[in-house]
Formats: C-alpha cells, sequence, structure tokens
C-alpha cells in the first residue's frame, strides 16, 4: 500500500520543474559508498486487508483477554465511556502537530487548559503543567524540579514507591550528582515514619511519598509533608492511581508541594503498557521551575479570549542546555482523553466511580481474607489494591489459579523480596459481585 | 468553519445535577469501610457537570478550531507532518491488542512481546544498526537515553570525559538532553554550505569529548556529506557518533545512519513512520546502537527463542529503567502497520518523493524569498524573510498571512543560524495540488508584502482568533481557570 498521491504525470513534470533526470540525482550529494544499491530485507508490500489479517493474527497470540484478571501495579482497567474514543479520536485532535501556530489550534490549547484546571481541581494545586511522558518519568522530573528549587543533593524515597519509578528516578539522577535513599514502610504498609525523620536533614531536597502507596495503602501525606517542611525538604506526592483522587483528600491540601504520576486510570486503554499519561502539578511559587509545557489565557488583538503555550523560557528550545527539562512532544492525546473522561464523568461521576471501586476492594478483602492459608499483610487503609500473603509458595498459587483462568494479582517477590509469597490484588469499578466471587472461590479451592 | 462560533470553558456552561455518565448500582455491600484512617475528601471543588450532549458538542465545536494534516499541507520544517493512514489506527484499537496488561505474565501476551520485537527488527535494518530498544516516549527522550549508552560505555574506561559537541544549527532537545546526561555542551560552527565546518571540530574534538550529536540532514535540510570524515575524526579520539533521526525521512532505503559510522541513533516513530502527532503527542523514540553500546539498553530487553518471546531485566551493564512498562505500545503498533504496509520500495519512495517535493516547493519559491543557503535540499529547505524585512514584514507576518489562504505556517526561527527563517517541509504523502496551492498562497504573500505590507502585519484575519498577545500571557500567567468570586 503506498499513501504517496502524485500521478505518473506529476512526477515527470515535477521532475522536469526541478532540473533532474531521475529522482538519484536528488540524492547526490550522499557519498557513492554508502548509498544503498538494492531495496532494503523488509516484510511487505500489504494491502489493508491484509495488514489487518496479519497483525489481527499476531494479536491473537495474546490469550491474555481469556483471563479474569485482577492485575494493577501502576497500570488500571476502568470503564472507558464511548464518548472519549468518539471525541478523542477526530481527526482535528489526533493529527495536528504541537500548537506552536495559536490561531488555529485552539482547539488543542483551550483543551489543554481546560486539563490543567481538573489536575489542580484534583490535586489541589495551583499550576499544572500540560502532561509529561508517564508516571515513572514524571516522578524522575520531580526529583530534578525538587533538586533545582533547593539545591540539596539528597532524594528520599518511599520503598513502597512503585519499584519502577523508583528505578527511573535512578537512571536519571546518576550523571547529576543527587543520591537517592530509600524509606522503609512498616508494619501497617505506610512509611516509617521514624526512619523517616531520621533520614531527612539539612541535605534533602524532597521526599517522594506515593498514596496509594505500591502496596495499596493509602499515605499519611500531611504526616509526611509537616517532616519534610520542617528540615525546608519539599513533599512530593506521587499518584499512580488517579482515580483515587475522587475519593481520597487533594495531596495539596496536605501539604504537598508537588503532586505527579500517572493519570492513565482516567480514560487511557491498557494498551500494554503505553501510551500512558505523565502529570506534574505543583504551587505557584515553584511555576518557572516546573518541566513541560503549560498553556495560558490570553487575548487576541479584538480582546478576545485565546489560549497559548506560555513561559517558554523554561523550555529547551529558548533555554537549550539550561532548559528545566528536555521534554519537547508530550502525552497530548492522552492528556485530552483525560479531559474529556474527568469532565463526562464529572464531578458526581468520578466520586462514584472511585466509591465503587473502594467498596468492591473491600467486599474482595473481607472474603479472601477469610480463607484459611490467606491473610491480609497490611493493615493500612486501602482504596483499589491490596496485599494478600498465601501460606503457601506464591508460585503454585499462581500457577493453580491460572490454571482455573484467573489471575489474582501481581507476585511482590520479584520487587520485594521480603514478600515472596505475596500479591498485589487490584479491584476496580469494573468487578461485578459474581467476578469477585469467582476469584474468592477459586482460591478456595486452591488453598485447600 | 463558521468563525462565529465561541465556545466558553466547560466550567462556564457546569449547572449542577446534570451527568454525562452514570455506573451500574453497586452489587457489593456498602460495608465495611476499609478507607478508615485516611483522608478523606467532600466535593472535587469546581469539577463540572455537563450532559452528554454537551460533551460532544463542547469537544466537537473544539475540534473544529484547529489546524490538523487531515486537512492540509502542514508544512512544519523538522517535524514531518505526513498523512496518518487510518488502518493504523484500527490495529492499535484491537481489543486484544489494546486491553492488554503490562503487569500480565508473558505467556498470555506473546502477540504484544511480537509486535515489539518485530519492530525492533525492522527498524535495525533501515537504520543500519545492530539493536533498538522502543522504550524512549519521544525523541527528545530518545536522545536522553542514547546519550546515557555512550556514558555507561565510558564510565567503563574510567573516564566518562566532559563535553558533547553539537553543531549551532542542532535542535533546543540536544543541548539539554547531553546536559541532563551531565555533559557541558561545546558548540560547533557551521560553514558557508551550512554543515559542520570539519576544522572546527578537529579543533574541538579531543579525549575530553564523549560525542558528537548531528542531525542528519540538519535542520537546514542539507545532508552533511562528510559524515563519513566526520565519523572518523570523532572515532579516532575515542568519542561516539550520535544521529538525531528527526529528519530520518529523507533516508529511508537510501541510506543508512550505521553504514555512515552512526553509533547510537533515535528515530522518531510520530515523524518518520506516520504515528499521529496527537496536537502535542504521544510520540515514540526509539534508540538504535551499534553492537558495542547494546549491553546498555535500558531494560527490560525482548528476547526471543524457539518463537517463545520474553523480557530480560537481568543485564549487569543496563543504565537501568527509562520509563515504566516497554514504551508507548500503541504508537509501536501503529508503526509497525506502516512499515508492512509500505514493503521495501514503499520506504525508499518516502524519501524520495519527500524530496522531491521539498525540492519542488524550493524551485517554486526560489527569488520570491530569500534562500541564505544554496547547497541542495533534501526533505526540507529554509528560506527567510530578508527580502519582505524591506517592507517591514517579518517571518511571522508571512506565517500569520498563510493562515487567511486555509494554510499551516512553516517552521518559524528556526535553525538559530538563519535569521528571520521559514523552515519548510512538506513530506511526501502531498498531492501535487496541495503543493501548488502552498506555493501560490507564498507567491501571493510576497506580492502583498510589496504592496500592502498592513495586511501581513495586521493578519490573520479570517481565524477564530486573530493574533494573541504572548507576551500578556507570559507577563501574567493565568494557567487555569477559577470561579469568579
Amino acid at each position: 500500500m503506498s499513501y504517496l498521491s502524485l500521478s505518473d504525470k506529476d512526477r515527470k513534470d515535477m521532475m522536469a520543474a526541478v532540473g533532474i533526470a531521475s529522482i538519484d540525482e536528488l540524492f547526490c550529494c550522499m557519498p557513492e559508498a554508502v548509498r544503498l544499491t538494492g531495496d532494503l530485507e523488509l516484510p511487505g508490500p500489504l494491502a489493508e486487508p491484509d495488514l489487518v489479517r496479519e497483525i489481527e493474527g499476531v494479536a491473537g497470540r495474546n490469550t491474555f483477554g481469556r483471563y479474569l484478571s485482577f492485575l494493577g501495579g501502576g497500570a488500571y482497567e476502568h470503564f472507558i465511556p464511548t464518548v472519549v474514543d468518539y471525541l478523542s479520536g477526530r481527526g482535528e485532535f489526533v493529527s495536528p502537530y504541537t500548537p506552536y501556530q495559536p490561531e488555529i489550534s485552539q482547539g488543542t490549547l483551550q483543551a489543554i487548559f481546560e486539563f490543567q484546571t481538573l489536575i489542580c481541581q484534583l490535586t489541589g494545586l495551583d499550576i499544572s503543567n500540560a502532561s509529561l511522558y508517564d508516571g515513572a518519568t514524571a516522578a524522575a522530573e520531580a526529583v530534578l524540579m525538587a533538586h533545582r528549587v533547593t539545591g540539596r543533593p539528597k532524594v528520599l524515597m518511599a520503598r513502597s514507591l512503585h519499584p519502577q519509578y523508583r528505578e527511573v528516578v535512578r537512571t536519571y539522577i546518576k550523571n547529576l550528582g543527587v543520591e537517592a535513599v530509600e524509606i522503609p514502610y512498616g508494619r501497617d504498609g505506610r512509611l516509617d515514619l521514624e526512619a523517616f525523620s531520621d533520614l531527612v536533614d539539612g541535605q534533602t531536597c524532597g521526599v517522594l511519598v506515593q498514596s496509594p502507596n505500591f502496596l495499596g495503602v493509602v499515605e499519611d501525606v500531611q504526616a509526611v509533608s509537616g517532616l519534610a517542611h520542617c528540615a525546608k525538604a519539599l513533599s512530593v506526592a506521587v499518584v499512580s492511581e488517579a482515580l483515587s483522587l475522587g475519593l481520597l483528600e487533594a495531596p495539596g491540601k496536605l501539604g504537598a508541594d508537588i503532586v505527579t504520576g500517572e493519570a492513565q486510570s482516567l480514560g487511557i486503554p491498557l494498551s500494554f503498557g503505553g501510551p500512558y499519561l505523565g502529570f506534574m502539578a505543583c504551587r505557584k511559587e515553584f511555576v518557572r521551575q516546573l518541566p513541560g509545557r503549560l498553556c495560558g489565557q490570553t487575548k487576541d488583538v479584538d480582546g478576545r479570549r485565546g489560549f497559548v503555550l506560555t513561559l517558554a523560557t523554561r523550555e529547551q528550545h529558548i533555554r537549550r542546555e539550561k532548559a528545566t527539562s528536555n521534554i519537547c512532544t508530550n502525552q497530548a492525546l492522552c492528556a485530552l482523553r483525560a479531559t474529556i473522561y474527568m469532565e463526562t464523568l464529572g464531578r458526581q461521576g468520578l466520586r462514584e466511580a472511585a466509591r465503587q471501586c473502594a467498596r468492591k476492594t473491600a467486599y474482595a478483602l473481607e472474603a479472601l481474607r477469610g480463607i484459611p492459608g490467606v491473610t491480609r499483610k497490611f493493615a493500612g487503609p486501602v482504596f483499589d489494591e491490596f496485599v494478600l500473603e498465601f501460606a503457601q509458595p506464591w508460585d503454585r498459587v499462581a500457577a493453580a489459579l491460572k490454571g482455573k483462568g484467573v489471575l489474582p494479582g501481581l507476585g511482590l517477590g520479584t520487587a520485594y523480596p521480603e514478600l515472596g509469597d505475596c500479591v498485589l490484588v487490584c479491584v476496580t469499578e469494573v468487578k461485578r459481585k459474581d467476578d469477585i466471587d469467582l476469584l474468592v472461590q477459586a482460591v478456595r479451592e486452591v488453598m485447600s | 468553519m463558521i468563525r462565529e462560533i465561541r465556545e466558553p470553558l466547560i466550567f462556564e456552561i457546569s449547572a449542577p445535577g446534570k451527568r454525562a455518565a452514570e455506573l451500574p448500582p453497586l452489587d457489593v455491600p456498602a460495608e465495611p469501610d476499609l478507607l478508615h484512617g485516611a483522608a478523606l475528601r467532600g466535593d472535587i471543588e469546581g469539577f463540572p457537570e455537563v450532559s452528554e450532549t454537551e460533551i460532544v458538542r463542547h469537544f466537537t465545536r473544539l475540534s473544529q478550531m484547529n489546524y490538523c494534516v487531515d486537512l492540509g499541507l502542514y508544512p512544519l520544517g523538522s517535524c514531518t507532518m505526513k498523512y496518518n493512514p487510518k488502518v493504523n489506527e484500527r490495529l492499535a484499537a484491537l481489543p486484544a491488542l489494546a486491553g492488554c496488561h503490562p503487569q500480565a505474565p508473558h505467556d498470555l501476551v506473546q502477540g504484544s512481546l511480537e509486535v515489539l520485537k518485530r519492530l525492533e527488527t525492522l527498524l535495525g535494518t533501515i537504520a543500519g544498526l545492530d539493536a533498538f530498544t522502543l522504550q524512549p516516549a519521544a525523541g527528545a527522550h530518545g536522545e536522553l537515553t542514547g546519550m546515557m549508552l555512550i556514558r555507561a560505555r565510558l564510565d567503563e574506561t574510567a573516564n566518562p570525559r566532559k563535553y558533547v559537541l553539537i553543531p549551532d544549527s542542532a535542535h533546543g532537545t540536544n543541548p539539554s538532553s547531553a546536559h541532563i546526561c551531565g555533559y557541558s555542551v561545546k558548540e560547533i560552527r557551521s560553514n558557508d554550505d551550512g554543515t559542520i565546518d570539519l576544522g572546527s571540530l578537529e579543533k574541538e574534538m579531543d579525549e575530553d569529548v564523549a560525542a558528537l550529536m548531528v542531525t542528519n540532514p540538519n535542520t537546514l535540510g542539507v545532508f552533511e556529506r562528510d559524515i563519513c570524515r566526520i565519523a572518523e575524526i570523532v572515532h579516532a579520539k575515542g568519542g561516539y557518533v550520535y544521529m538525531d533521526g528527526a529528519n530520518m525521512n529523507a533516508l529511508t532505503g537510501i541510506v543508512r545512519p550505521g553504514d555512515m559510522g552512526v553509533d547510537v541513533l533515535h528515530i522518531n516513530l510520530h515523524k518518520t513512520f506516520s504515528t499521529p502527532h496527537g496536537g502535542g503527542g504521544p510520540g515514540s523514540g526509539p534508540v538504535g546502537v551499534k553492537k558495542e553500546l547494546a549491553p546498555y539498553l535500558p531494560v527490560p530487553v525482548i528476547t526471543e527463542e524457539d518463537g517463545r518471546f520474553s523480557l530480560d531485566a537481568n543485564r549487569p551493564k543496563s543504565i537501568g529503567r527509562v520509563r515504566s512498562f516497554y514504551g508507548n505500545f500503541g504508537v509501536i503498533v501503529r508503526a509497525l502497520g506502516y512499515i508492512l504496509a509500505l514493503g521495501p520500495k514503499g520506504i525508499r519512495e518516502i524519501a524520495e518523493y519527500a524530496v522531491l517535493n521539498a525540492n519542488y516547493i524550493r524551485k517554486g519559491l526560489e527569488g520570491e524569498y530569500h534562500l541564505k543557503y544554496a547547497t541542495p535540499s533534501m526533505h526540507e529547505c529554509v528560506f527567510s524573510d530578508k527580502f519582505q524585512k524591506e517592507f517591514g514584514v517579518t517571518n511571522l507576518d508571512i506565517a500569520k498571512r498563510l493562515m487567511d489562504y486555509g494554510l499551516h505556517p512553516p517552521t518559524m526561527s528556526f535553525p538559530l543560524i538563519v535569521h528571520g527563517a521559514l523552515m519548510i517541509e512538506p513530506t511526501e504523502t502531498e498531492s501535487r495540488r496541495d503543493l501548488d496551492l502552498f506555493i501560490e498562497a507564498m507567491k501571493a504573500i510576497a506580492r502583498e508584502a510589496r504592496d500592502n505590507p498592513d495586511l501581513l502585519k495586521t493578519a490573520p484575519h479570517g481565524t477564530y482568533v486573530r493574533r494573541l498577545d504572548e507576551v500578556a500571557a507570559a507577563k501574567n500567567p493565568c494557567l487555569r481557570w477559577r470561579e469568579e468570586e
């Protein structure tokens, strides 16, 4: 299949206009020694029906869809209203570039402005950027930002911060002279505040605490922020399950200076891990240190309201090596999806979806912990994920449940060796009582 | 377009009690409450309440205020705004792919892993490199990843070095990415041809320099014809050649970066491989390397054994993880679809017709607009506003006036070495009619600049909003809506 639009006559006429006899002449400036002499060894071409059949064949080798899955751990299945796909799929949103020319990009820009507002409302902070790549890189950008704001060389990260986020932070800071130190979690699964207050000091630029954390437990962001502020360090609240903000207090109101993380939960399909939606909000005094694009309101020459990308002096194309981040292309279309999702669910719907997640999770946890050989690992409050410990080896339990068509959740042993026979179970609003009962029944059979 | 549509912010049409979504009734008991001890919120203050009809009209109206590739030529230089084949949207949305959880056991996601492996292999063939990672989420993320690979390799020699050389025509992301990698930047001058000055390179290249970051063709749309010699100079001092592949559209099927001495390359799937830009992302910035650098690629790495795919995170020399999970998978599916649809001849034709179209525009506008460099153009050509300045007209005025002709302007004021630049990249998918429309519009604007410069200085006249006050936006930032008190 070719997507070219030139007829044979067009090609001939255009070559004549340019003054060449063969297409090859266009490439005469390239060294002869490296010019390819034949076509590359690539498959295809495929006409559209064959292409669809080919990729459907590959997709068919995924058998995940045949299983009842309770996987979470940084990627969450929530119901996506039809209007999200319908509207975000419009070519006028899908096929423009970054809105550098505001007069003909008002649709994208106004949507970003609404996104920024919604994120501020959810997080309880003053300023939100237009998006970052994903939760992990957003966490890393937050560390670099805290480092710029305070000039201090040490960052504290909760051990209950998503393991992949911690890895990405370490990758980003490796060459910048910033050191990362982990804070353990306590018996209830919450950050060990005593250990934290021992670790935080005048060298600490910030603390990264995830809530609900990777173990499903809702943190005391207020206490963490208070301790951070005593040492004049920034409190960075990381959220990987953004729907929790429908029910949990806005971290900005609990003292967080930066709220950042992953907003995949807000209308973005699982899609094997991407594209997702990093977000970042902060207090207004830090706006000049914020990474990423910002959309602002202004007026045109006739006094009419309009929107533009603004404060670009923070960015790479102006500031080059002194920019707050190297990010250029972000996740705009994912931010648009999240905007449509949040506005569709609205003030009541978002709370209701979050409430149903919490109720169904509680129902599942209560039923599962009653099974002999299954215990609730952490007593701290939970939103839509929790950790169970099995009295039998996890590998055996997982294999047996898989045999029954059930994926009970994410085994924690790889990321947390001390939680070898533990599983992180996620129950969202898309699960019905029947699904949960089926999980409970399967676990009961496997454990008996 | 109906110019008089004024669409309020969603918050301004919100009214209590309206809903656009409902959930089924809760089918489990409301007790127990396991959130006890957590700080809960009451209302989400200010969150909108609208109906489904209102949501659909709101975003449909907003969409109509956007220019896009589906509407016409989008000649942003170095952005490669080509047509986005619609079938690829369908492929990415296949439930078996879009519904797949990234934490699923590997044996249940063999199809998704195969998608990743196949694209890695195809990119390797197209770029002439030994190994690829698909994890970087965009071009700049790819640059950062690529520079980290070089740094990790050099760290092993106990001398990570201090500097990275970057030509003065480079994208702003290059110096910024190098900086996050802990390197200082030294600028290399361009010569009168607009290419890297070999003398300047030889002078700056020493054992303190980790790498040269080169864009080829460069941002003037000029091919660095000494690229093999450039690579020799860098390699002779133990440095590495990083190539920014933003302009790969000029090279596909013609030459391969790996054959020209490039050690590390990032490719923008959202440029060369047709995935849509989405108004600023998501993109994808795969990074390819020569064998020597493969052990340093980010984890996890996809491995294949007897047709079974798995993910290997146990790579002692790896720079680590650069993002969560495995990259912008949905974008990767689209790029795979595109390459399979095109086949070998189609891949070569990308470069052939991208370059022909750019040269057709160049020919059409020569004499009307100033061309600073006479060097042959590849996939883009860079004019300037020098002739129009005589009438007090700048490249900004020209850009804004193009909107009145129903067209998107070229990239402006970049590269920095051309004052008042107008950087035009039509891409291969444009029809002759669309190219001619653009050329005619630009010629008409050149005439207007002479005869009626005020018409340009006050442009655009026919858009939803007219020229916006960007200075005021930055001076008193208003970055969110607030309820009026």
